[in-house]
């Protein structure tokens, strides 16, 4: 029999202490205060971003006209000019490129990884492809400056091609090679959680492996596929070293792939790196640069996100 | 009625099994080799770094390398500065970075009702996760290093300027991947530890952390591997490559590997490549130096939870 004792308990517990109170309510506030600074850390981008492309408008003197249709950045001369098509151009050769080589591959990899792939081979490609995805973005850049574009120059020279050092040719290929991995993880993700039974009703219905895969499971996790295609596409937008190292920064609207190009983020990069002196018109075009490059990027981001809350509230 | 419609659809009903069964193989194949392509240019990338240091012993070139300081004279130069300026940006990340992202992360987790507030610091973390990585150096340029102009307060191109940017730009990230370790601790811990009484702070310092804290820990290193690599950020900031010092505090100048490394690369003189080559060698082997122990500990919450 267990007896009662009212009479002990009551002198080692008092209830909840006022400090254990206290401190709950501490805790709770601190931990607000720490997931508040994630939401200041967004308030200064666009702060910082905003106002100080406010002040590039007024110091320089370039209406939004120009900023948009402008194709010359000059900021020697007296008045200073700047266009964003050039960069804007250069950026956009190395999304339209990196996504010709990315999005095959890395579609080829998730439907491979999910349907063709034995459990054990599945096991050691995918932490594999995980490491590509860690690897600095500045050791891409690396091998495209000492290996891709040598391979191409060697390669194209006897068809009396001529290839630039930096070359928007080899960006695309590296940043292509960059966003694989990010492309075929997430789509495998999606692919592997379309529901069984459609797979098992198609082989049912004497569909063979490669009919399953592309016309029942690739459609059925269409809109994740084309969530993780925006999103490889926003991160070749914002990726900076392997551009840089790759791609070089010389403003110019060209068609020939092989001559340099210059993108928003390796624009940003050489205003910091030249001698522009803070508050001057040049210093500030960074800031414009970086807005538009951020609103970009967003606008995917949020794209991406959309299309994936569709996928999921579509899929039962 | 049945076997007339059955006779007439077996004329059309051509399978052409062994055209379909071929075609899939190839298909099979091809994404097969799209598949290996990552791990063959991997291969390619790491063979293609090691192939410029052939003709020298590469571990006593990389120890050089990791002895001596940058200089004009290729021979003469090394990552001494750039290694210890990366050291202490790490040690500044993950006292920075790590108290307010898994507190952060615990308050989403555990302390919010799930409201209004809650989906809307949620979308900004994910949003703020896509933020380019060189939209985070302007950040750290206008508002640490040069604090909107004002003197007083701006801490210039030092070591505070380059961690704190580097902080807000892995924070994010450790948000989401401690989220994810908070959610797999069994709800029942929780429940058990509130039913005999425990606050729910108590409940989380006690049980909920401990339980989730291998994830957190694996998450967490796997975020800062990134942040060592970055180097556009820090070449916003600041970290100029010639400098010929180790720091000594986190008010001085600093310089990274990954600057370093970028500079070199860009050398015209030939002699440099060797240099650079070394110090992506060096790079890699810190990240994968990291990315072991986080799979480690991955492994081993794996074997404690079938345990």
């Amino acid at each position: 029999m267990i007896k009662i004792e009212p009479e002990s308990n009551r002198s080692n517990w008092s209830g909840p202490s006022r400090l254990r109170n206290a401190q709950g309510a501490a805790t709770g506030f601190l931990l607000f205060g720490c997931a508040l600074i994630t939401i200041v850390t967004t308030v200064l981008i666009l702060g910082v971003l905003g106002g100080e492309t406010i002040s590039f408008f007024r110091v320089s003197k370039i209406g939004m006209f120009e900023f948009f249709t402008g194709t010359e950045i000059d900021f020697k001369s007296a008045r200073p000019r700047f266009g964003l098509p050039p960069l804007l151009w250069g950026t956009f050769v190395i999304a339209v490129g990196s996504s010709l080589v990315a999005l095959p591959i890395g579609l080829l990899s998730a439907i491979f990884l999910s349907e063709y792939a034995p459990e054990r081979l599945r096991r050691v490609l995918k932490p594999t492809l995980e490491l590509l995805a860690g690897i600095p973005t500045i050791v891409y850049g690396y091998l495209a400056l000492t290996v891709i574009t040598p391979w191409l120059q060697s390669v194209l020279a006897p068809l009396g091609i001529r290839v630039e050092q930096f070359n928007a040719f080899s960006g695309c290929i590296v940043v292509g090679i960059m966003i694989v991995p990010l492309v075929s993880s997430l789509s495998e993700d999606v692919l592997s959680a379309a529901p069984r039974s459609l797979r098992e009703a198609g082989y049912a219905l004497g569909a063979t492996k490669f009919e399953v895969a592309t016309r029942i499971v690739l459609p059925a996790s269409f809109s994740g596929v084309a969530a993780s295609f925006i999103l490889a596409i926003s991160r070749a937008i914002g990726e900076t070293m392997a551009v840089v190292l790759a791609a070089g920064s010389l403003a110019q609207i060209k068609l020939n792939p092989f001559t340099s190009i210059e993108t928003m983020t390796a624009y940003i990069v050489a205003v910091t790196n030249g001698e522009a002196s803070y508050g001057s018109a040049e210093y500030l075009s960074l800031f414009a640069v970086g807005m538009t490059l951020f609103f970009i990027t967003l606008c995917l981001n949020m794209l991406s996100g959309a299309v994936i809350r569709r996928y999921k509230e579509s899929t039962p | 009625m049945i076997p007339a419609v059955a006779a007439r659809s077996g004329g059309d009903f051509r399978p052409r099994r062994l055209r379909r069964k071929l075609f899939g193989a190839a298909f099979g194949v091809a994404c097969f080799v799209a598949t290996s392509i990552g791990v063959v240019v991997l291969f390619i990338m790491i063979r293609s770094v090691v192939v410029q240091l052939s003709d020298v012993p590469i571990f006593e070139f990389l120890y050089k390398l990791t002895g001596r300081f940058g200089s004009i004279d290729p021979d003469r130069s090394g990552y001494k500065a750039g290694i210890w300026g990366t050291v202490w940006l790490l040690s500044l990340v993950i006292f920075l970075a790590i108290p307010v992202g898994v507190g952060a992360a615990v308050f989403l987790e555990e302390y919010s009702a799930p409201n209004r507030l809650r989906r809307f610091i949620q979308t900004n973390i994910a949003n703020l996760a896509g933020v380019p990585s060189i939209v985070y150096g302007i950040l750290g340029l206008a508002l640490f290093a040069r604090a909107f102009g004002l003197k007083r307060l701006a801490l210039g191109p030092t070591l505070w300027t380059g961690s704190l940017t580097l902080g807000l730009l892995v924070l994010p990230v450790i948000v989401i991947t401690t989220q994810e370790a908070l959610r797999t601790v069994p709800a029942s811990l929780r429940q058990g530890a509130l039913a005999l009484g425990g606050s729910r702070w108590q409940v989380i310092r006690d049980h909920v952390l401990p339980c989730a804290l291998p994830g957190i820990m694996t998450g967490t290193i796997l975020a800062i591997s990134r942040a060592i690599g970055e180097t556009a950020p820090l070449l916003m900031v600041g970290a100029a490559a010639s400098i010929p010092l180790v720091p000594r505090s986190p008010f001085d100048r600093y310089t990274a590997l990954p600057v370093e490394i970028y500079h070199y690369a860009k050398e015209a003189d030939p002699g440099f490549k060797p240099v650079a080559s070394g110090g992506i060698l060096i790079l890699l082997a810190i990240l994968f130096l990291m990315n072991s122990v986080a799979i480690v500990l991955r492994n081993r919450r794996a074997a404690s939870n079938r345990g």
